[in-house]
């Protein structure tokens, strides 16, 4: 006859394991047993001593008009300073702060500001002595140094099914741009010699 | 200086920047001697997260050396060597004064659903990360803590988000003696997790991932019984049958936002980016926890909505719970813990990798090449 599977009946079938035998086997085994005594308990610990000596930190200076969460009172006192918004990108940034974070369009239009955003620094960057370089900004050359092959075959790895689209994402596009450029060009020098 | 900068999806360089200024009074700057890349970094790497702008540094993992401070600063002063958590917190808001640093209120103006990260896109506030050989430092007096004498340095890389979270992320499952843990993902903090349970008295810990070389590492680092999902057909009913049927009465999701195992799941979300994240780990841990257990959630999500199970999380009458660690509320008792031997935090680094080759770490680390399992950053002395 087939036993009855734990919960069906009122207690676990399968036997604990001894409480000494896992401090023997295991180093530290229990230490923070008392739920009460763990570092994040309580969630929430009022009062706690934080290093701050303020009621209201001081205010940084906001040196361009920073884009803010409309779901804010007011600007917080600090904020990062990193990558102000620009070009086409910033428009569509500014536009998405418009919106709060409850709302789906903030957070397409900040995705769509990302993918603009790449590709106008991509074509600024032809213009520099440091244009982009596929290449290296991928580090694809460690799939040879570092074992591309031995890391992925005869390895029961689940995202070898998908790695494949990889390089469509990141050539892909650029594939595009060169395909459309070439028929602009052929389509202009047929006009001349029309 | 040099810096690490994203110059759109799966690409990054290494380029000339200005050292960062102070721009607050309570601003440090402190110069990098060792960061890293954390399994979070990949996220804004794939092109996931909203307000990734091309320019920006990355990196919430690092230590160093204060190379200068604001006027109000008290706590460290030019010289300390400090680590640095990964939270952006001012140590006085509504919720920095109930101990919620990573939910701070003063440091994000881009969203108010979370705190201020390091290096980790505008909508985690616009700060510039630590892959870099200088990094600006926000309320120094409230953050950073000066390495003790005793600590490698290496631990205090791993203490600023990844063991902090994987100790934090157990602490959320409400382990009591005796219970069965499970831990999806043998990432980093998946194996802080697994190591983190049985400190708080776990009498099972099995560690669920691919990838046979971290399982390797969830049994010899963790202790854990291991699972390979991929030589299963269905995960969820073997974890039944590994609990004769009752589930687990703990799950910890350490996996987050680009979780393999389910191909539909993984190419909306990473590849086409039209959920916020890939819940495959979230919704195994809903449908393989016992009713009325506990899921916590430390793998990162992003803001956009994801196709999670809630139905079953309602009728199993889970306990869901989550947070981005506050990352100094950890360390003295995980300062106890290693000063104990109990953990050696640094047994997880696996590549050390010049800031100058940080291109081919982000391969390495995203193609999961080379048994990679931890990979540091590692300044350029000369």
């Amino acid at each position: 006859m087939t036993e009855t599977a734990t919960p069906y009946i009122a207690e676990k079938r399968i036997p604990r394991r001894a409480a000494e035998e896992l401090r023997a086997q295991i180093p530290g085994w229990g230490a923070d047993l008392d739920p009460a005594d763990r570092p994040s308990y309580p969630r929430e610990q009022p009062g706690i001593e934080t290093g701050a000596h303020w009621d209201f930190p001081e205010r940084q200076p906001e040196k361009w008009p920073r884009e803010r969460s409309v779901e804010h009172a007011f600007l917080p006192p600090v904020f990062g300073t990193s990558t102000p918004p620009a070009g086409v990108s910033g428009a569509i940034r500014r536009y998405a702060y418009k919106y709060s974070e409850g709302r789906a369009a903030h957070w397409l239009l900040l995705i769509g500001a990302d993918r603009v955003d790449a590709w106008e620094h991509h074509l600024k960057s032809f213009a520099t002595l440091h244009p982009d370089n596929p290449f290296t900004e991928t580090g694809v050359a460690s799939e040879f140094r570092r074992g591309g092959l031995r890391s992925r075959y005869g390895q029961k790895r689940a995202d070898v099914n998908h790695q494949w689209i990889d390089p469509i994402i990141v050539g892909g596009p650029w594939v595009l741009a060169a395909v459309g450029l070439a028929a602009a060009l052929k389509a202009q020098r047929k006009r001349r010699t029309a | 200086m040099r810096a690490m900068v994203y110059r759109g999806p799966y690409k990054v360089r290494v380029e000339e920047k200005d050292i960062p200024k102070i721009e607050h009074p309570n601003d440090a700057i402190v110069r990098v001697s060792k960061g890293a890349i954390c399994g979070s970094d990949l996220h804004l790497y794939h092109g996931m997260m909203p307000d990734t702008r091309v320019g920006m540094t990355f990196g919430h993992e690092f230590v160093g050396t204060v190379h200068e401070v604001g006027s109000s600063v008290q706590n460290v002063a030019v010289g300390d060597r400090v680590m640095v958590p990964f939270n952006v917190y001012c140590g006085s808001c509504y919720f920095c004064a109930r101990g919620l640093y990573s939910n701070c209120h003063n440091v994000n103006p881009n969203a108010t659903a979370v705190g201020g990260i390091y290096g980790y896109s505008h909508t985690c506030g616009g700060y510039d990360g630590g892959q870099a050989e200088f990094v600006r430092v926000p309320f120094a007096d409230v953050g950073p803590s000066k390495i003790p004498d005793w600590m490698d340095e290496e631990d205090a890389v791993l203490l600023t988000d990844a063991c902090p979270t994987g100790y934090f992320g157990a602490q959320l499952g409400d382990i009591a003696q005796g219970d069965t843990v499970v831990v999806f993902g043998a990432g980093p903090v998946g194996l802080f997790a697994a190591k983190s349970s049985w400190l708080m008295g776990a009498g099972r810990v099995i560690v669920v991932d691919h990838l046979e070389y971290r399982l390797e590492k969830a049994r010899s680092f963790a202790h854990a019984e291991t699972l390979n999902f991929a030589e299963y057909d269905d995960v969820v009913v073997h974890l039944k049958k590994e609990t004769d049927y009752l589930g687990a009465d703990v799950v910890i999701d350490a996996v987050g936002a680009e979780a393999d195992g389910n191909f539909l799941q993984h190419v909306t979300a990473s590849k086409l980016k039209l959920q916020g994240g890939s819940p495959i780990a979230l919704n195994w841990a809903i449908d393989s926890v016992r009713k009325g257990g506990t899921v916590s959630v430390v793998g990162a999500y992003g803001p956009i909505f994801s196709a999670v199970k809630f139905g079953d999380a309602m009728n199993k009458g889970l306990t869901l719970r989550m947070n981005q660690c506050p990352v100094k509320r950890q360390w003295p008792r995980l300062f106890e813990h290693i000063r104990n031997g109990y953990l050696k935090p640094s047994e997880l680094v696996t590549h050390r990798i010049p800031l100058e080759h940080i291109a081919e770490g982000y391969h390495l680390f995203s193609a999961k090449l080379d048994n990679i399992i931890k990979p540091l950053v590692v300044a350029d002395q000369s």
